[in-house]
């Protein structure tokens, strides 16, 4: 396993897993996991269901605690005292079905008090959405939901975006045009995680990419990026 | 109010204005315990008085379980409640949020029900009628405040909604006593309701405290 901090400091560190481990009851969902993520760079998961990713993204997150090890996350040991920081995406849109989507966000953009969020309407056009769109969330397909979730993700500008399996349910075009949207946001020194079964979606703004095998680390290679 | 309270309240009270979904089903259920007792007590005169107290704070009581049993529901279908467990605003205040909306949904269910009440029982108030007005929504207010809470860490049980009768019903007994003689000594006008509203009154204030401070907990468990 080649670990790039290790290699070369290049980057100040933006969140640190030693020797993580994941315990749902019996089932090891991550085994003594060790990784060091730099800002600004965008980091590929990959590997198969049940490998780790999520249970990985969301330790990261702070919605998860390991049952061993130590995380720090922007210098703080308990992630979720750096939420604010961390834009979470999970496969659910994690949104109300009832509210439009420019209710949804701005719901959510008012909890971020302290933070210089977007306009909800300027986040949807980031993602290719019709802030005008009356209709409720639950009337929309899926791959406009995903859309909706990102720009909820994106709507408060975090310095460290997790991100579930985003190209689910979009087509090629749109998976492009969400990465090169990602690109650009990965320009302003921030931190990108990305679970994918999609390697070649996200290839062109994989700094890094970590498979992982049955909770353990299998590989850490680096990635080709082109954008 | 603090802006993130008023923040969930409003999008609560939103999404119940276009669902209607808490407010039918719980007049619904309410409508036919009334309807069911006093068919099966057919009461009238005296015995109607001294049974409509009771009979009122058990619709209410049963009525709240069907709507308390939901009040998180859309927060975990789609993982919304994961994304507000990300926001840095304090989730008692969310917990707040959904007691004052789930309130105010069952005081209009009260309301709403009230006139059926007085006719299916013939009532009078023999006592001091203002009084329902303090009663009800203390009574309500310790039914959805506890629940609200306990709807919350019942919430990643497969049987939470058997799990949440079991816990809230027998927490709930002192209140429940407290708003049925208090209820029914108003309308009877035969003993005075003082002491049971004191009673139902520090009950909120104890539960509702607990329930706040340990709000954060709860909603941060895995």
């Amino acid at each position: 396993m080649t670990e790039p901090a290790t290699e070369a400091a290049r980057s100040p560190l933006c969140a640190r897993l030693d020797q993580v481990s994941k315990l749902f009851g019996s089932f090891a969902a991550l085994r003594q996991v060790s990784v060091d993520l730099e800002q600004g760079r965008c980091y590929v998961l990959i590997g198969e269901n049940g490998a780790g990713k999520s249970t990985l993204l969301r330790i990261l997150a702070g919605l998860l605690r390991p049952s061993h090890g130590n995380v720090r996350v922007f210098g703080n040991n308990e992630p979720h005292e750096a939420r604010e920081r961390i834009g979470y995406m999970s496969h659910a849109p994690m949104l109300y079905d009832e509210l439009t989507a420019q209710e949804n966000l701005r719901y959510f953009a008012s909890l971020y008090p302290r933070r210089a969020c977007l306009e909800p309407a300027e986040a949807l056009r980031m993602v290719g959405l019709d802030p005008e769109l009356t209709r409720t969330l639950g009337q929309y397909s899926q791959g406009m939901r995903q859309r909706t979730s990102l720009a909820r993700v994106l709507l408060a500008v975090p310095e460290l975006l997790l991100l579930d399996e985003p190209f689910s349910n979009m087509d090629v075009e749109s998976a492009r045009q969400m990465v090169e949207l990602l690109a650009g946001f990965r320009q302003g020194n921030r931190t990108i995680i990305i679970t994918t079964h999609q390697r070649e979606l996200a290839a062109p703004i994989a700094d890094w990419v970590l498979a992982l095998r049955a909770g353990r680390v299998a590989s850490f290679e680096h990635g080709s990026p082109t954008l | 109010m603090p802006r993130a309270l008023w923040t969930h309240l409003v999008k609560d009270l939103r999404i119940e204005w276009r669902s209607l979904d808490a407010i039918v089903s719980m007049l619904f259920f309410s409508g036919l315990v009334v309807v069911l007792f006093s068919i099966a007590f057919d009461p009238r005169g005296a015995f109607s008085q001294q049974i409509a107290g009771g009979v009122l704070c058990v619709a209410t009581m049963f009525a709240s379980v069907s709507a308390l049993n939901q009040a998180w529901a859309r927060e975990i279908r789609h993982q919304v409640m994961d994304a507000q467990r990300m926001v840095p605003s304090p989730g008692a205040e969310l917990f707040l949020a959904k007691a004052i909306a789930n309130f105010l949904f069952v005081s209009i269910v009260q309301v709403l029900l009230a006139p059926f009440f007085f006719i299916f029982y013939n009532l009078r108030i023999a006592g001091d009628a203002w009084l329902l007005a303090v009663v009800l929504p203390l009574g309500t207010w310790a039914l959805v405040g506890n629940g609200i809470f306990f709807a919350a860490l019942s919430i990643r049980s497969r049987n939470r909604e058997l799990l949440l009768s079991l816990i809230l019903f027998p927490i709930f007994i002192p209140a429940l006593l407290a708003m049925v003689q208090a209820t029914t000594g108003i309308l009877t006008g035969e003993s005075d309701p003082t002491l049971w509203i004191k009673m139902l009154l520090g009950y909120d204030i104890i539960f509702t405290t607990v329930s706040l401070l340990l709000f954060d907990v709860v909603f941060h468990a895995e």
